[in-house]
């Protein structure tokens, strides 16, 4: 039971707004030590837990690239492209990136996207694009909001597509854990088929949340926008 | 074969070099701080292939982790000013390359889609060109030299120090937040070596009515989305919720099916992931990626479409599942 008050340092530490890096690293100490770990076997579970987890923060490499071409002009020429694109208003921009994101994700392509690959130097310049060319020059708070909701597209499309797929980490996760602990043989394909219904659910309701983003947009800055234009059109 | 940990070396050594520009870098007030942290992230990255292999012992790597926490956590790392190109270059550049811009952007996922499905059926004799079962990764690595070097011929640029700069711009700018994932992932694991998991399904036996089968579903769905907040990861709460309430009560006493059940209440966990600053390479890394001035702008964007889905979980098992 003592071991739980490592859940308690981490619910704490995240209350009181502590550097979330510092909290994790007491955490693991204080629950290790406390579960009845020697010092030694503590120090060399995060070094082990380091070792298995660097998948995760390989797309590192992709950086020089996608810095390179930011310097060249990558986020500008993606604003311009899509100005080009009438139809394409930001939510349905967003929702079409949504759909997207989902189905590569669900054949097992979930390094396509991300924060550093695609929504900074593309997705989110793209859909800040499509809401300048109606209403100018857009506010700073609705910037940050576009920018919010092209990150949520895209983790919404990997998280509820990747579990469609049969040989995601998270699918493997559970018949290794059940079929190791329950002595039972669960498919990874009746999983895949079960995350389907949700997946749907999922490209449901965020999609209709970012197309109606469109019309908030609309209450928002048909007004100012309106204003900017006759402004500029008198200079 | 091309192995997996190459690509590590790839990336430590990436992380090495960066780290010895921002050794030099003047303008940034914690040069030393940030340098000896992603230094140290660097060389642990081609270390930890011993440690993966168990060839090496793993308890300096975990003092070097301590060390990047502590670098991080007591506010030694910062970033430097480094030039980038002015507003008015880059659109005049955007004009001249025009959609070719997106050429080098689009080779990373291609080719790496390419190595995941085509390259990975390739044969030298009896053993595959790419490792087996690292075909995505391996690609993603693949695909980004392809890239580099097509940029790098498209827009004239010569010194491959260049790109290096850019890309620890980026680096600096998402900061140590960076290296949080992997720390939970530790956490994690940390938690089940001392029986976490036990204890909270001890405590969810006294709190539980017997045969009450959709206020267990609840439990189990709503259970996950919350522990998932609270260790940032999924995959950390499911093995302590499935132990807890998942198996012995959903499927044993009330013999629901068990693909439901956990397919479900894993999505559940992922729920949660929408909703915290723990899951921070989903929500705060792109928050400063994006440069937001609101941290949690993607969090607020998220938990609506979170609750309902978490709802849609709980219908899915209770209607499906029994």
């Amino acid at each position: 039971m003592l071991a739980l008050l490592g859940v308690l340092v981490v619910v704490l530490g995240f209350a009181t707004k502590r550097n979330p890096l510092l909290v994790v690293g007491v955490a693991g100490v204080v629950t290790g030590l406390l579960g009845g770990l020697s010092p030694r076997a503590v120090l060399a579970d995060f070094g082990t837990g380091f070792a298995a987890s660097r998948s995760v923060s390989i797309f590192v490499i992709t950086l020089p690239v996608i810095g390179l071409l930011e310097r060249y002009g990558l986020r500008e020429q993606a604003r311009a492209l899509i100005a080009r694109f009438a139809a394409l208003t930001t939510g349905r921009f967003l929702a079409l990136y949504l759909i997207l994101r989902q189905l590569t994700a669900a054949v097992g392509l979930t390094t396509l996207g991300g924060p550093a690959q695609t929504v900074r130097p593309m997705v989110a310049p793209m859909a800040e694009g499509a809401a300048e060319r109606r209403y100018g020059t857009l506010p700073e708070r609705t910037r940050e909001r576009i920018r919010s909701f092209a990150t949520s597209a895209d983790n919404v499309g990997l998280f509820f597509g990747e579990d469609c797929f049969l040989a995601v980490g998270s699918i493997l996760l559970i018949t290794g854990f059940v079929n190791t602990t329950y002595k039972t043989h669960l498919e990874p394909l009746d999983l895949a088929l079960w995350a389907i219904p949700t997946a749907a659910c999922a490209f449901v309701i965020h999609g209709a949340r970012l197309l109606r983003l469109d019309r908030c947009l609309e209450r928002e800055l048909a007004a100012a926008g309106a204003a900017l234009t006759r402004e500029e059109a008198a200079a | 074969m091309i192995k997996a940990e190459w690509f590590y070396w790839l990336v430590g050594a990436v992380f090495l070099a960066m780290a010895g520009q921002m050794f030099r870098d003047r303008t940034n007030p914690r040069r030393l701080g940030t340098a000896a942290f992603w230094g140290l992230v660097g060389a642990a990255f081609i270390y930890s292939t011993w440690v993966a292999n168990k060839t090496a012992p793993a308890e300096p790597l975990g003092a070097a982790v301590l060390v990047m926490v502590c670098l991080a956590g007591f506010g030694r790392t910062g970033r430097g000013t480094a030039p980038t190109a002015s507003a008015e270059r880059r659109a005049a550049s955007a004009a001249r390359l025009g959609n070719r811009l997106f050429v080098p952007a689009l080779t990373i996922p291609l080719v790496a889609m390419v190595c995941a499905v085509v390259v990975k059926g390739w044969h030298i004799g009896r053993t595959p060109v790419l490792q087996t079962g690292s075909e995505t990764i391996l690609g993603l690595g693949i695909g980004t030299i392809v890239a580099l070097v097509v940029a790098m011929v498209m827009v004239g640029e010569r010194r491959p120090t260049a790109p290096l700069h850019a890309g620890r711009g980026l680096l600096e700018t998402m900061g140590y937040v960076l290296l949080l994932p992997q720390l939970l992932a530790t956490l994690g694991s940390i938690f089940q070596a001392s029986g976490v998991g036990a204890s909270v399904g001890k405590l969810t036996e006294h709190v539980l009515p017997h045969g009450q089968t959709y206020l267990a579903v609840i439990v189990y769905c709503v259970g996950m989305a919350v522990f998932t907040v609270i260790m940032g990861n999924g995959f950390a709460a499911f093995p302590v919720l499935t132990a807890a309430v998942g198996w012995p009560v959903l499927v044993q006493q009330a013999h629901g099916k068990p693909a439901v059940v956990l397919a479900a209440g894993m999505l559940a966990g992922f729920c949660g992931t929408l909703c915290t600053p723990m899951a921070a390479n989903y929500n705060l890394v792109p928050a400063t990626l994006l440069e937001l001035k609101d941290q949690y702008g993607p969090i607020r964007a998220q938990i609506p479409t979170a609750v309902a889905l978490l709802a849609c979980n709980i219908v899915i098992i209770s209607a499906f599942a029994f």
